[in-house]
């Protein structure tokens, strides 16, 4: 906190951004992102790489990273499930959409259907912690994409299932630059959440969970109800993203929701930093600009060595796992804490202390 | 103030007329072969600071851990405010009224201290994840009402104003066990049960610590059973000491008397010297 800020009201004190500096930069921020798709093209010429594309994945993944982060860094239950959770989304949004419903209905009936999925699934977290749970939970994931593949009347099987596009009325979600502020509006509505529910009662007492178990039931805190409630809002909004993706690709299969993605998701929140919201919105931002970033060398230096093109092609990977390792090394508390520390050094500057 | 003495009558004269608080009735628990609790009885009169003092594993952390429900005695009830709690689970025994702090601090070490005491306040605020999450109206106030609870109550009681926003595991051991204590009242209680606040603590603390209970006692009227090594501080504040030694009640009454009890010096000090000397309180 800078030096020499005095709050009146314990309103002013937890409110979320206290000062006027802080507001100004919010509203800045949202000016840009407002702005941005006017002259994405423009950008995306210049770095060569799609940025519409790149955001809306921003903002999808961020949905459902905030998800997994209320799970894992908030409540402190670890899911191996959660790329196969969004899968439940996507098909869910996809079959009921394909049955004519509109869009603003399959969109919450793929997260509360992804909810009580993940619910489900969370039920052994009452007797299991840590690296046992996260087992249970990857058996969730290989029997939902399973389920995906062989349910073919349901799903389409491995040739996919095609989804109309967005429609709220007569407006359609038809390009890019429409699903942007589709996908931005979802994006800071669970980042605001979030933040909201980390604040209060609910939020409270999932940390408790996470870090004590036992004196959160002495205080009252009923440890099953909370677990559960974590997986069911956890899947809720990491469905809502399936949808949202589902959506905005048009075609999807089973093959996009792999083991992969969940140890992505798990990968984000980690990198990020557990257990606050900056944690994931640094984490997504990380893990989606990356490979995107790795690309440009990669493609250059297959251009020049075309004979060994294939072992530049797995580059991508091989960075990304190195980076990610170097991050558990040497900021285990994620890209969250990191900033953090720059900021109070910042604030003390040019004395130490 | 009144002076102690009329305290204790006036307390004494309220025990006559009210029924005891809490009544721990036959206690039996077992653990595999080892008899941790055989027997033990006593009762807490409202508005009293019951002790309980013995030997280390004597039994003291079991009972409260069988007031708050870690532990399912086998036998034997426990009747609180006229309610049998024997049966009910775990975490509904906070909104009874029965707030605990643990002899190993149990705070949550990822939270500000300003949380942690507002953890306490769970069993009695009512916004869910929903109204949570839009924080908006009911929620919005609920929690501010809350913060000045707090701030105004507890918060200025403890004076740890400032330590409010720093975070737990990062604070000095004394510190921590101010902030448990501060998330036990948090709670509202009844009946506050304190496993071994002033252990490890120096004297400075330990005054404190003692004062504070005394403060909650006296002006809350809250009922206070406190597990403690420290004789001095036992003697000084509790009206009456409960002796526990291997799972059972060895004695019981006021300081005065339970110092002068036979069996005590004996489980304290042994057979021989008991005749030579008497416990040095």
């Amino acid at each position: 906190m800078p030096c020499g800020l005095f709050f009146e009201t314990y309103q002013k004190d937890e409110s979320i951004f206290p000062t006027l500096w802080v507001r100004g930069w919010m509203i800045a921020l949202g000016i840009f992102l407002l702005a941005f798709p006017f002259f994405a093209q423009t950008v995306s010429d210049w770095v060569g790489i799609n940025m519409l594309n790149m955001f809306i994945l921003i903002f999808i993944f961020l949905v459902g990273a905030h998800g997994l982060n209320l799970l894992t860094g908030y409540t402190g239950q670890i899911s191996l499930g959660h790329g196969a959770f969004m899968g439940v989304g996507a098909y869910t949004a996809g079959i009921l959409a394909n049955l004519g419903w509109p869009f603003w209905i399959c969109l919450p009936a793929a997260g509360v259907v992804t909810a009580g999925v993940g619910m489900i699934f969370g039920i052994p977290s009452l007797r299991l912690r840590g690296l046992y749970l996260a087992i249970a939970t990857l058996a969730a994931q290989f029997i939902l994409v399973y389920a995906m593949r062989n349910w073919e009347h349901l799903t389409g099987g491995s040739a996919g299932l095609l989804v109309p596009t967005a429609k709220i009325g007569n407006f359609e979600f038809d390009s890019d630059f429409k699903f942007y502020f589709l996908a931005l509006a979802f994006a800071i509505g669970a980042t605001m959440y979030l933040k909201n529910v980390a604040r209060t009662r609910t939020g409270r007492a999932f940390v408790a969970v996470r870090d004590r178990y036992l004196s959160a039931e002495v205080i009252g805190v009923n440890l099953f109800k909370y677990r559960i409630m974590s997986f069911g809002i956890s899947s809720f909004m990491v469905g809502t993203a399936g949808g949202l993706w589902a959506f905005y690709i048009t075609i999807i299969s089973d093959e996009h929701f792999t083991l992969w993605l969940s140890v992505q998701y798990l990968a984000m929140c980690i990198v990020g930093g557990l257990g606050q919201v900056l944690g994931s919105i640094f984490g997504v931002i990380f893990m989606v600009v990356l490979p995107e970033v790795l690309r440009i060398p990669t493609e250059l230096l297959s251009g020049i060595f075309p004979n060994i093109s294939d072992i530049f092609a797995s580059l991508r990977e091989m960075v990304f796992g190195i980076v990610v390792i170097l991050f558990l090394i040497f900021e285990p508390d994620g890209m969250a804490a990191r900033w953090h520390t720059i900021r109070a050094y910042w604030k003390l500057w040019p004395f130490s202390y | 103030m009144p002076s102690p003495s009329t305290a204790g009558q006036k307390r004494q004269e309220q025990a006559a007329s009210k029924p005891p608080l809490l009544i721990v009735d036959d206690i039996h628990l077992r653990f595999g072969g080892l008899n941790a609790l055989s027997g033990v009885s006593f009762e807490v009169q409202e508005g009293h600071i019951q002790a309980i003092i013995g030997p280390n594993g004597a039994g003291k952390t079991c009972i409260l851990n069988c007031i708050c429900r870690f532990y399912h005695p086998h036998r034997g009830s426990i009747v609180f405010n006229g309610r049998d709690i024997s049966k009910i689970a775990t975490h509904k025994v906070a909104a009874l009224g029965i707030a605990r702090s643990f002899q190993n601090i149990e705070l949550f070490r990822g939270m500000t201290v300003l949380d942690n005491i507002k953890l306490g306040h769970h069993v009695h605020m009512h916004s869910g994840f929903l109204s949570g999450g839009v924080y908006l109206g009911k929620a919005k106030k609920e929690e501010m009402k809350v913060r000045a609870e707090i701030e105004e109550r507890i918060i200025d009681l403890l004076e740890i104003e400032a330590i409010r926003k720093q975070v737990v595991g990062t604070l000095p051991y004394g510190l921590q066990k101010r902030v448990e204590l501060a998330r036990a009242l948090a709670m509202r209680p009844k009946i506050l049960l304190l496993d071994e606040p002033m252990a490890g603590m120096n004297l400075e603390e330990t005054e404190d610590m003692a004062r504070f209970i005394l403060d909650v006692n006296e002006e809350w009227g809250v009922t206070v059973v406190l597990i403690e090594h420290d004789m001095g501080v036992v003697m000084d504040i509790s009206d009456n000491v409960v002796v526990l030694d291997f799972g059972t009640k060895i004695a019981q009454g006021t300081p005065e008397e339970v110092s002068k009890n036979s069996h005590v010096i004996e489980a304290y000090l042994g057979a021989d010297d008991a005749a030579h000397s008497k416990l040095g309180l």
